[in-house]
């Protein structure tokens, strides 16, 4: 092989850049993330739990968010029956957010950390904001 | 193994039928949507549709206006080109140019007359959206547009006869004067027009613009009920309708 010096090189060259981010984070340790559930709102709720259970919720929200979606302005039905049989407004503003009124802490934290940017809220209004 | 040419095709055959029918079947079957339901406040129509009565409307009046863009977030750029408009004025000869002559008097040529989406039997702006993201509904005739969908090529604004459609060219949320936390605001690059409320529909309650005109000249109804106010004038009394010759089958009549 000619160059087989140079060619081992630059193999080399290209398998350190490609495993770069595999040896670059190793040994760091990346906190886990907090959510804050810790609202004025939940506090005052005597049972303390989401329309459906928390697993499902953290696994599938977005899902149930676009079903939501479909629902409200094509099929023009405004309110879901939960597993549990409750009746909820389909309203991201103002069921969703009304208990998690922290969307900063609850939202935004878990969707920075996977680099998640969703555009609801270009057009959603996030409540506190409408007083500023 | 044994098998003719003639049974092989045979079973081919009815395998491929089984699997055409598969997403038939599914349809027919699962029923996923019955998590979802109306609320029972919902006002019922087959055939939402409005009566202006140009006479009744006194001029200057803009509350039918200032209650629309309050409640539905819609933003006043201060500068026509970027203007979006749900609901506002035209003068006489401009809404209706076929009415016009040479003869008419200049008052009522230029006498300022509401206009609005016409929520079309036969849309063009629906026939025209590569993304469905204007739709016709098929229950009650709303013609309506879902803005998760809208790609902003103004193919509607382009269709629609009567300019009912207006394109945010700009960001909107600095230029509303005060947000309703109620209704979503629209983003740049979107195109927004009148829903004929139906997010007050649903909670029982009549269109905005109707609510806040005191003259009572826009009259709202559902024109397939025949004890409906609206049905009865529309029935027994001459109106006229936008570029009805286009075929769009426009569903706001006016009263002169």
């Amino acid at each position: 092989m000619y160059d087989a010096k140079k060619v081992f090189i630059g193999v080399m060259i290209f398998l350190v850049l490609l495993t770069f981010p595999f040896w670059y984070g190793k040994g760091k340790a990346i906190p886990a993330i907090q959510l804050s559930i810790d609202t004025p709102e939940i506090a005052k709720l005597a049972e303390k739990k989401c329309i459906e259970p928390t697993a499902y919720m953290r696994s599938s929200h977005m899902e149930l968010i676009d079903s939501w979606r479909t629902a409200v302005v094509r099929d023009g039905q405004r309110f879901f029956v939960t597993s549990e049989g409750k009746k909820v407004s389909m309203s991201l503003s103002q069921n969703c957010l009304s208990c998690h009124s922290n969307k900063e802490k609850f939202c935004d934290t878990c969707h920075n950390y996977a680099g998640v940017k969703p555009n609801c809220w270009s057009c959603h209004i996030v409540p506190k904001e409408a007083k500023g | 193994m044994n098998w003719s040419r003639r049974n092989f095709l045979k079973l081919t055959g009815l395998s491929l039928l089984g699997l055409g029918a598969k997403p038939g079947w599914e349809v027919l079957a699962g029923n996923e949507n019955s998590k979802f339901i109306k609320g029972p406040e919902t006002l019922k129509g087959k055939r939402w549709a409005m009566v202006v009565d140009v006479a009744k409307c006194p001029v200057g009046c803009r509350e039918c206006i200032d209650a629309c863009h309050r409640v539905h977030n819609v933003p006043d750029f201060k500068n026509r080109k970027d203007e979006i408009k749900w609901i506002w004025k035209e003068p006489f000869k401009d809404v209706f140019p076929e009415q016009e002559h040479h003869y008419l008097e200049d008052t009522l040529k230029e006498k300022p007359v509401m206009v609005l989406c016409n929520h079309c039997d036969n849309p063009p702006c629906v026939r025209v959206c590569p993304t469905k993201a204007t739709f016709k509904r098929q229950e009650d005739g709303i013609v309506m547009m879902d803005y998760h969908r809208c790609i902003g090529c103004r193919f509607c604004v382009a269709g629609c006869p009567y300019g009912a459609r207006s394109m945010n060219f700009r960001d909107p949320r600095p230029f509303i004067k005060e947000i309703n936390p109620e209704f979503p605001t629209r983003t740049k690059g979107v195109v927004e027009k009148c829903n004929f409320c139906v997010e007050r529909l649903a909670q029982g309650l009549l269109p905005a613009c109707v609510e806040a005109c005191k003259d009572k000249a826009l009259i709202f109804g559902d024109l397939e009920n025949p004890q409906a106010q609206i049905r009865e004038i529309v029935q027994s009394r001459f109106t006229l309708r936008r570029k009805p010759e286009l075929g769009t089958h426009p569903q706001v009549y006016y009263i002169l």
